[in-house]
């Protein structure tokens, strides 16, 4: 085709072919490379627009932050009626946690981090020492949150709601739930046939029944199993249906990472002469667990979301605190307003739990680097 | 001592000893259980009985698949439950299929402005609680809906309005039956074709193209009797009689809330179930199949579909069924499913904790328990012979 020729030697690189490199060729390659393509690139387009045009309007532009009512809310704009969050943001947060000893919450949360962070960042600098003050940090946020010692005044758990109460209990239902899923996984795979039907028929069950009907029977029946008169509060009855439901789902995720385990592994731990405790803590979890993470996460993300449902047998969770708000003739209607505030919540916790998986999983993927 | 340390020190009678004593504490545990629950009884006045089942059960159901009315005993309330949660899975899975299958594939995409829009979407959808998502799209019906007086008119056939969504509903008259006939006929012979061309393709290669002509079947030969017959279907077409509407068939808001959460919340997992099932097909497959010259769409329907089906096919059931649990959240907005009717009023009524949440328990133990076996089934079936 072309009538240039070139004679033996080096010449320099010519330049790429036009609409292939650059802004220009991204947006050709990635939005236009076809018909279709082009025609699914324009309906995201509009659909985007309308969108972001709705959303904006709604939620800032036309949006009302401080009113006395949902009238007068309507009587200043026509956009999200935003007072029903910013009058009971208190409530929201802590429930009905008597003002004066808020801090109390404060400091018990920000110190959490404090105890998370060497559980959750193996390289962080002075592990071990921040490793005791993990260990010594339940204690310390049972004594804070609950009063009766030290002088605090004790505080009855009735008062607990609000973003408090569904940390409380994602973290409680968490940090048991993993243990116990880690025994029950354990007790599937056993050789001991009436440690593996008993681990099988509790998975089963927990895993078959909606969490609802275990928290209806925490509420009302829980009490007919135990010695008459003995009472104790609903919300540890509560944690204790979450701590089982979400270790029935964690030990199958385990389950799963136990059996990817290659037979080599075994057959060389039992030519070392390691008897079963050793194998399992040394052979068996350390690769069963590093591969089970994101199933893991996945689990602990699904039962943080799952505590808005103890809002169904009574107890005051965003969503409680939520529908009590809209129950009041104020506030009547704002039900998208209250509903979304709450969601804004779970959204960014959730995600951020599910970043940090992804995170560990690519620091602990020793196979490619 | 030697004896003991022996016995200890042997594999198979240290696991007996072992067994024999969790056995032990299981019965003591049980026992313990069981002892505390006679006590509890008898210091209540209570005894395990199930005879409240059958008298009547006294209170109203709003939605009703079968014949159902306050003077009905609690067995069928319950039934009425069952079906209405039956319904509203229904309902879900197809949404949650067809929304989930869409929003996978364009997740893959090229187009890289659609498939972070997916992303998002899952993103967003994915990480609230799903009884925060049916509470707001319960909220944005009941809420922000119009009146039915002004209710918003799609083609003024189709009602939304806030007290639900009002549809047309079809009518059949006499001589529906040779529709149906010709109906049956088709299907027949659509499997039939589809078989002679499958068994035609593996002898000689040559493709027909079975899906448009059995499609044009099924749609065209009911519709040539339909109008032989002197169009025997009329519609019913909802209209505002005072202050709701009368007529067609009506949706009630609780049913559509639900719909609607239950099937966008599972669509997110099922887009990624999806995704990772084509992503899980290796690459030289479909390297393979291009580079025999293979067309893009022979390429997925032929060539990854089918081994994507196996890695789907499991995780998608698990979402089903995570569908069906999470329908019984239906109480918190009072859709009458079957946790809200047997294990909500009619335990409230009877006083009967006990016997109500075990029937509730074991219908979903069982339903789970076999669609877990017929999974298990599955899996042996479609699994690759390995080495």
């Amino acid at each position: 085709m072309s009538e240039k020729t070139y004679k033996p030697g080096n010449y320099p690189d010519l330049p790429p072919p036009p609409g292939t490199v650059g802004v220009y060729g991204w947006i050709r390659q990635n939005l236009f490379s076809s018909i279709s393509n082009s025609l699914l690139t324009i309906i995201s387009v509009v659909l985007l627009y309308y969108l972001i045009n709705g959303i904006i309007g709604w939620f800032f532009l036309d949006a009302v932050f401080d009113a006395e009512s949902k009238i007068a809310c309507r009587k200043i704009n026509d956009g999200a009626c935003w007072a029903v969050i910013t009058r009971r943001v208190g409530q929201f947060v802590y429930g009905f946690y008597p003002e004066a000893e808020r801090w109390r919450i404060d400091i018990t949360f920000l110190t959490m981090f404090i105890a998370f962070a060497p559980l959750l960042y193996p390289d962080i600098p002075k592990r071990k020492w921040l490793l005791y003050f993990s260990l010594f940090y339940p204690f310390f946020a049972f004594v804070l949150i609950m009063g009766g010692y030290f002088g605090l005044q004790k505080i009855e758990y009735s008062l607990f709601g609000g973003f408090m109460l569904t940390v409380i209990l994602g973290v409680c239902g968490i940090v048991c739930s993993l243990p116990l899923g880690i025994l029950l996984a354990l007790g599937r795979q056993s050789n001991l046939t009436v440690v593996r039907t008993l681990s099988v028929c509790f998975i089963e069950f927990m895993r078959g029944v909606p969490l609802i009907t275990l928290l209806f029977v925490a509420s009302s029946m829980l009490n007919y199993f135990l010695p008459p008169g003995t009472n104790f509060s609903i919300l540890v009855r509560v944690i204790i249906m979450f701590t089982f439901f979400s270790a029935a789902y964690i030990a199958e995720v385990i389950r799963g990472g136990i059996q990817a385990i290659p037979k080599g592994q075994y057959e060389a731990a039992d030519a070392l002469g390691m008897n079963y405790w050793q194998k399992t803590r040394f052979i068996t979890l350390p690769q069963a667990l590093k591969i089970s993470i994101p199933g893991i996460v996945n689990t602990f993300i699904g039962l943080y979301k799952d505590t808005t449902l103890v809002v169904v047998i009574g107890l005051l969770d965003p969503l409680g605190i939520g529908r009590a708000a809209l129950a009041d003739t104020k506030w009547n209607g704002l039900s998208t307003e209250t509903y979304l505030f709450v969601a804004l919540f779970f959204f960014v916790s959730c995600f951020a739990m599910s970043r940090y998986s992804l995170w560990l999983e690519n620091k602990l993927n020793t196979d490619k680097k | 001592m030697t004896f003991f340390s022996n016995i200890w020190r042997n594999e198979k009678s240290r696991e007996i000893i072992v067994q024999i004593i969790v056995l032990f504490f299981l019965g003591w545990f049980i026992s313990w259980l069981v002892m505390n629950v006679n006590a509890n009884f008898k210091a209540l006045g209570k005894d395990i009985s199930f005879e409240f089942l059958f008298i009547p059960a006294g209170y109203d159901i709003n939605q009703y698949l079968i014949d159902y009315n306050n003077r009905d005993s609690h067995l069928r309330a319950g039934i009425v439950g069952l079906l209405n949660t039956g319904l509203v899975a229904f309902f879900g899975i197809i949404l949650a299929t067809v929304l989930g299958i869409a929003l996978g594939i364009i997740r893959l995409s090229k187009n890289w402005l659609a498939s972070k829009i997916a992303y998002w979407y899952v993103e967003f959808t994915r990480n609230v609680p799903i009884l925060l998502h049916i509470l707001l799209w319960h909220g944005i019906i009941i809420n922000t809906l119009p009146h039915p007086r002004k209710a918003i008119s799609l083609g003024e056939v189709t009602f939304l309005s806030n007290r639900g969504f009002y549809i047309p509903k079809p009518l059949t008259e006499s001589g529906i039956e040779l529709v149906y006939l010709f109906l049956v006929i088709a299907i027949i012979f659509s499997i039939l074709f589809a078989k002679y061309c499958k068994r035609k393709q593996d002898l000689t290669g040559i493709q027909y193209p079975v899906f448009w002509i059995n499609f044009s079947v099924i749609f065209f030969l009911p519709l040539i009797a339909f109008f032989l017959s002197g169009m025997p279907i009329s519609l019913e077409i909802p209209a505002l009689k005072g202050f709701n509407f009368r007529g067609g068939m009506h949706m009630s808001p609780e049913l559509a809330a639900l719909t609607f959460a239950l099937g966008i919340y599972t669509a997110a997992f099922i887009a990624e179930i999806v995704r990772a099932g084509i992503l899980a097909i290796d690459k030289g497959q479909r390297e393979a199949a291009e580079s025999i010259g293979l067309k893009p769409s022979k390429v997925m329907n032929l060539v990854i579909l089918p081994q994507a089906r196996r890695v789907i096919i499991p995780p998608l059931t698990s979402q089903y069924l995570n569908l069906t649990k999470n329908s019984s959240l239906a109480i918190a907005i009072g859709y009458m499913d079957l946790v809200a009717t047997l294990g909500g009023i009619s335990l409230n009524q009877t006083g009967r904790e006990m016997e109500t949440m075990l029937i509730v328990m074991l219908i979903y133990l069982s339903v789970s328990l076999s669609i877990s076996a017929l999974m298990n089934w599955y899996n042996s079936k479609v699994k690759l012979i390995g080495r």
